[in-house]
């Protein structure tokens, strides 16, 4: 395990104009689609398949494998579906990359789509980031003119087309099937499965759906081979990913490194919690992902690592929040946020999360009553593992991991506002008025 | 292509084994957990599941623990069992065995009422409620809910008959299910996300649905309720009995509910045979029709041409005297309406009390040739032989002639539907336009101007077991019936008749024809006749041929008939109404049996009150020729006679018995007599065939008909909607506002060179005038013909006399 950061994704970030065709090229983009179209398709996906690469959207299945189970004799087309509809609280590590290098992420779909035999790719961009769809807009367009999409792409015979995609402002369109429904033209809501929509995704038809990092992760693997991928990371976990840091730290953003690095090395890269105060919890991947405390510093980042100490490794996205903060209120406006996402298809998501939002506001405001606590864990174990999908599983996890480690902040809601306990004026980093209360 | 039996196909199933609680069964490969479940008797909970309508998972109540997937591992969380394929060796423990199963299902409803009002007591579902019963069996005493209840305004009108309120709302998606999967008129969607998530309809179109009422019906909730029924009565006030529909030949069971002998409302019935748990929004709400003040309660005999009331012996006095009278001059109209036991007795009261074959049901536009392709097709078939709803489903083919599903026949249309969603059955309408139910059929539709339909079906190249439906519209056009006949043998086909009145089957059945006696007898034949009256008990049967109701209609205009006995029809149902009216009026004596006021009774000499359906009991044969039981719904001592009490009464005053009184009785005779035995007698000629002979080449596709001075001949397409004038659906003012509206539909070519534009008026001018229609402009309709609905409010066309296939004139501007 390395503790240095690998710059690979994000290596060109710097670079002036990045996002340009030209600075791309300048910093040795486009050379690995040359030589993959040069290899058959099943060779590029053994490639990806021994390199080890896992999908970095969070639940960590391995890139090649999926790629594997697009079934051949399909009379349909095979489509490739880039998820880049980031919407988890405190994940920005896709929109960054976006912005900075889409050229990435379009040279990782021509490899990717070669490799199971798609002509038609799709980029499904969160709605709310107009200025990343722009980007990717004009990045498709640079890549048409090039001659990188099309067809006869670079003399090869093959020929692939991208589209863009923007979404409409639904965190449940992350999730891959409620995603296709959305980019078929539909109400974004979770599909039944089986079928699996590696035989029956987007228009029925055989379809292949990785987040935007794992995709963009494939030009490297392609041009350095998979051993030099290999060589990052843990046995199991291989490969370089990018951590966003967020909250409580001084210097916050995106830091490239190894799988299996800890916490405890990524404040350092990141100048450590605010001066004078110290690690209270933290989220190791988004809101979804059980919340850790000061004793998992050492924990390896990875999917393993965090399933250890009964967490995920999900988006790497790091909230950090230090001991001026009040877990209830935080648990509080996670729930909030799953309330006003939920796509109200299940019971126990759409109603569930009501109730939980109505509740911790009692706790918040010191109204909650001996035995809520035991109650709240009674509502979260009837909505986790009993829904449509892992939406609401995300949600409880948060409640949980909160009341697993801060029972008794969860307690003093009996007599108690969370206000009072932990002032919001001090958790802020930025001047919060007395008047602002227990609304702030 | 060999046939596959229905045998064959139960022993070609797949069997898998599943434990469920500890009890093995063997189920079907593909069978869903919770429907393996059903099959040993164990009900688990569920509000979105329906076993007709795909799998969605959403209310999640139905959740099992599958310790062991039959791969030997177990699903780490439990499962619902409404999404889950059982697969071999799988073991699932249900609420009845597993702490999780049933945790889960507690949880999921204490989930479902948080937000759920308590408004039961004044809730239309309150005692008939799954989630009433599923909360008072398995819920919690108490709420631990304190918060606050999402709420709605309410109700919302999602169409003038159908109301939501969305705070009852589970949001378990039967009804857009229902909506987009069986009928197939998605008007209705959830909408909006999370806890607001909704049931919405578009911001200007309802609800548009020939079969709305059945989202009511299979709400878990009181979420829907209909305009009619809302408020109307608490369930356990009401006395239900399973019946069948009376307003078309589908053979619908419904459950009919009355409370103070009064119908409070009709739910489709479970028939998985028949019309599965579905039926129409005319079968459902259509029942207060003649139930009102016009209701005939007395008799009623002419006196200084004022009918007034008399007493049942005054009045059977009178009409005795007046057939009595008649000789054998006599003729009987009966309708298509009658259960096949009454239409027995007007069968028999005719050959056995008048002394005439002149008895005929069809009081509608007939064709000529009709007659002898009922007598070689549909007379003295049985369900064993006859095409069935579920032989549609797997017939890989069907073609329709002369006949419009969803309007006609709405249940074959859900059906054929059904079929072609789930087992890829196709669909060929020859029709003049690909209307909205040839849509919802994903039908080839081959675009006919009347009149040339049999080239178009001659022309089709069938596989073997395609299933030609030809409707009653088809006799008129000759020579299309025997052509049907022809090719759905020569391709070794099936070939259904499909009548649009309950009625109808069972009074060729029963001998409501001039040329049949009962049971499919030949009236012209000796050793038939002989038959009949050795069963009867009488000497002989008149032998001279009968009229039908166009030649019975006509003598008696003409002076030439003494006495007309009618049972319930309507002139403007006929080709020509004024040609009834004019027979009713020149007749020399009538008697009509009707429980309504009509234009028959303002004509009739004796008018006898009879009894409403749901007085009744008896048999509806449907199109398949399944019998389907009516049954008496309201009992009552001073209950009004059938019709066949009333003829028997007649009869015995006229001195001639008819043996018979009760529709027990009517159907015993009836059953005993059994179908004509044509064996040893010459085969009937499956067609008759007028027409065969005038067989055309095949043209090239129809030109458009020149325009001049803004006018047009074409070809008249006609059919009756769903739900139009018919006097069966007076007084249900929410059907009524779903009806589709009355349009003069033309192609667009047409519309080109009239010069008119969608919505324009434009006159259908023929027989006697013309009515004014707005225009819609049709694309794929076929060029020289116009379609108008036959009978919709406003446009009866048997006023006119306008019958399909005429020639009529359209002109532009009419005055509306």
């Amino acid at each position: 395990m390395s503790d240095t950061l690998t710059p690979v994704l994000s290596a060109n970030w710097g670079v002036e104009k990045s996002w340009t065709l030209d600075a791309y090229k300048t910093a040795g983009g486009y050379q690995a689609v040359g030589k993959a179209l040069q290899m058959t398709p099943a060779e590029v996906t053994d490639l990806v398949k021994d390199s080890g690469l896992r999908g970095r959207g969070g639940a960590g299945f391995p890139t090649g494998m999926k790629w594997s189970f697009v079934p051949k004799d399909n009379p349909n087309p095979t489509y490739l579906v880039v998820n880049a509809d980031e919407s988890e609280p405190g994940t920005c590590k896709d929109m960054p990359l976006l912005l900075a290098s889409p050229h990435t992420l379009v040279e990782g779909m021509i490899i990717a789509s070669y490799a199971i035999n798609c002509h038609t790719a799709f980029v499904y961009i969160r709605g709310e980031v107009l200025h990343v769809i722009r980007r990717m807009q004009q990045a498709v367009k640079e890549a048409y003119d090039a001659g990188y999409l099309g067809t006869d792409i670079l003399g090869s015979g093959y020929d692939l087309d991208i589209v863009v995609h923007a979404g409409a402002g639904a965190y449940i369109c992350g999730e891959e099937t409620a995603l296709l429904d959305s980019l078929e033209g539909r109400r974004g809501q979770p599909r039944l499965r089986p079928p699996f929509p590696a035989v029956a995704g987007l228009y029925a038809s055989p379809t292949v759906i990785n987040n935007v990092e794992s995709i963009s992760s494939v030009p490297a693997i392609v041009k350095n081979g998979s051993a030099w991928f290999g060589a990052m990371g843990t046995e199991k976990s291989k490969g370089m990913t990018i951590y966003s840091l967020s909250g409580h730290v001084n210097r916050p953003g995106q830091f490239e490194a190894p799988l299996g690095i800890t916490l405890r090395e990524l404040l350092q890269l990141s100048g450590g919690v605010r001066a004078g105060h110290e690690l209270k919890f933290w989220t190791p991947g988004g809101s979804s992902t059980p919340i850790l405390t000061a004793e998992h510093l050492d924990v390896p980042l990875d999917y393993e690592g965090m399933a250890s100490v009964k967490s995920m490794l999900g988006t790497k996205a790091l909230q950090v929040f230090d001991e001026t903060t009040s877990v209830v209120r935080t648990t509080l406006r996670w729930v909030e946020f799953y309330k006003h996402e939920s796509c109200g298809k299940c019971t126990p998501c759409r109603e569930g999360n009501w109730w939980l939002v109505q509740m911790l506001k009692k706790f918040e405001a010191g109204e909650a009553v001996e035995g809520d606590v035991d109650k709240l864990l009674d509502i979260c174990d009837d909505i986790g593992g009993k829904s449509f999908c892992a939406l609401a599983d995300g949600a409880v996890a948060c409640v949980t991991s909160a009341v697993r480690h801060f029972r008794g902040e969860f307690e003093a809601g009996y007599s108690t506002p969370a206000w009072e306990l932990f002032p919001y004026g001090r958790s802020a980093l930025f001047e919060v008025p007395e008047t602002m209360g227990a609304h702030a | 292509m060999s046939v596959v039996t229905k045998a064959d196909q139960v022993a070609a199933v797949d069997l898998i084994t599943v434990t469920i609680d500890g009890i093995e069964v063997q189920v079907p490969k593909g069978t869903l957990a919770i429907r393996a479940a059903e099959m040993i008797g164990i009900a688990i909970p569920r509000f979105c599941d329906h076993p007709l309508l795909d799998p969605v998972g959403a209310c999640r109540q139905c959740m099992v623990e599958v310790p062991d997937a039959g791969n030997g591992r177990g699903f780490p969380k439990p499962q619902a069992s409404c999404t889950l394929e059982c697969a071999p060796g799988m073991q699932i423990k249900t609420q009845h065995t597993s702490a999780v199963a049933q945790k889960a299902q507690k949880g999921m409803l204490e989930l479902l009422l948080i937000n759920h009002p308590l408004d039961c007591p004044i809730c239309d579902k309150g005692g008939e409620c799954p989630l009433q019963n599923q909360a008072m069996a398995n819920g919690r005493g108490e709420s631990r809910y304190a918060g606050v209840k999402r709420t709605y305004p309410k109700p919302v009108n999602i169409s003038a008959q159908i109301l939501l309120d969305r705070e009852r709302c589970v949001l378990c998606a039967r009804c857009t299910r229902f909506s987009e999967q069986i009928s197939g008129d998605p008007f209705i969607t959830l909408v909006e996300r999370g806890a607001l998530q909704q049931v919405g309809k578009y911001a200007t179109d309802p609800y548009n649905s020939y079969f709305s009422g059945n989202v009511v019906q299979i709400c878990p909730v009181g979420a829907l309720t209909s305009a009619a029924y809302r408020f109307a009565s608490r369930p356990f006030d009401l006395v239900s009995t399973t019946t069948t529909c009376e307003h078309c030949a589908g053979g619908c069971q419904l459950r009919t509910d009355q409370r103070h002998f009064q119908v409070k409302r009709r739910l489709a019935g479970d028939a998985p045979e028949v019309n599965e748990e579905w039926n129409c929004d005319k079968g459902r709400f259509a029942f207060v029709s003649g139930r009102g003040e016009d209701r005939i309660t007395r008799p009623l005999i002419r006196e200084n041409g004022a009918l007034r009331i008399a007493s049942w012996p005054e009045a059977v006095d009178a009409a005795v005297a007046g057939l009595a009278a008649a000789g054998g001059s006599a003729g009987v109209l009966t309708g298509g309406r009658l259960t096949v036991e009454d239409a027995y007795g007007y069968s028999k009261f005719a050959r056995v009390v008048l002394g005439t074959n002149s008895i005929d049901f069809r009081s509608r536009p007939a064709g000529v040739d009709e007659e002898a392709f009922l007598a070689a097709n549909v007379a003295g078939k049985t369900l064993a032989d006859a095409v069935t709803y579920t032989d549609l489903e797997t017939a890989g083919h069907v073609v329709l002639v002369g006949f419009e599903p969803e309007d006609e026949s709405p249940l074959i249309f859900l059906r054929l539907r059904k079929g072609v969603r789930k087992k890829g059955l196709k669909v060929t309408a020859i029709a003049p336009f690909a209307s909205d139910g040839s849509a919802k059929l994903k039908a080839t539709v081959i675009a006919t101007v009347p009149g040339t339909e049999a080239e178009a079906l001659r022309g089709l190249d069938l596989a073997a077991g395609a299933v030609v439906l030809v409707g009653e519209r088809a006799a008129l056009v000759p020579g299309l019936l025997s052509a049907a006949a022809e090719v759905a043998e020569r391709c070794g086909g099936r070939l259904a008749w499909v009548p649009r009145r309950a009625g109808d089957r069972g009074a060729i059945e029963a001998g409501c024809l001039p040329g049949l006696l009962p049971g499919g007898r030949p009236a012209n034949e000796t050793a038939a006749r002989v038959d009949v009256a050795a069963a009867w008990d009488v000497d002989s049967l008149p032998a001279e041929d009968g009229m039908d109701a166009t030649g019975m209609l006509a003598a008696a205009a003409a002076g030439e008939l003494a006495a007309l006995v009618v049972a319930g029809l309507e002139p403007a149902d006929f080709a020509d109404a004024a040609a009834v009216r004019a027979g009713l009026e020149n007749a020399g004596f009538v008697v009509a049996l009707e429980s309504r006021m009509s234009e028959v009774t303002e004509r009739a000499d004796v008018v006898f009150p009879v009894a409403l359906i749901e007085e009744h009991s008896g048999t509806f044969w449907n199109w398949e020729h399944r019998a389907g039981r009516v049954n008496t719904v309201i009992k009552q001592p001073a209950a009004a006679m059938t019709d066949l009490r009333v003829l028997a009464a007649l009869a015995d005053a006229l001195g001639r018995p008819l043996g018979i009184r009760t529709p027990k009785q009517a159907s015993a005779e009836l059953a005993e007599l059994g179908a004509w035995d044509r064996s040893g007698t010459e085969p009937v000629e499956s067609v008759a065939t007028p027409a065969a002979s005038r067989r055309r080449t095949r043209k090239a596709a129809p030109k458009a008909p020149a325009v001049v001075d803004g006018e047009v001949t074409l070809k008249l397409a006609t059919w009756r909607q769903l739900v139009d004038g018919g006097r069966g659906q007076d007084g249900e003012d929410a059907l009524a506002a779903t009806a589709r509206p009355s349009v003069a539909r033309i192609s667009p070519a047409l519309a080109g060179a009239l010069g008119v534009a969608e919505g324009d008026p434009v006159a259908v001018s023929g027989g006697a005038g013309w009515y004014s229609l707005p225009v819609a402009i049709t694309p794929g309709m076929v060029e020289g013909a116009v379609w108008v609905p036959m009978n919709s409010p406003g446009t009866p066309l048997g006023e006119l006399g306008m019958v399909f296939g005429d020639e009529v004139t359209l002109s532009v501007g009419g005055e509306a």
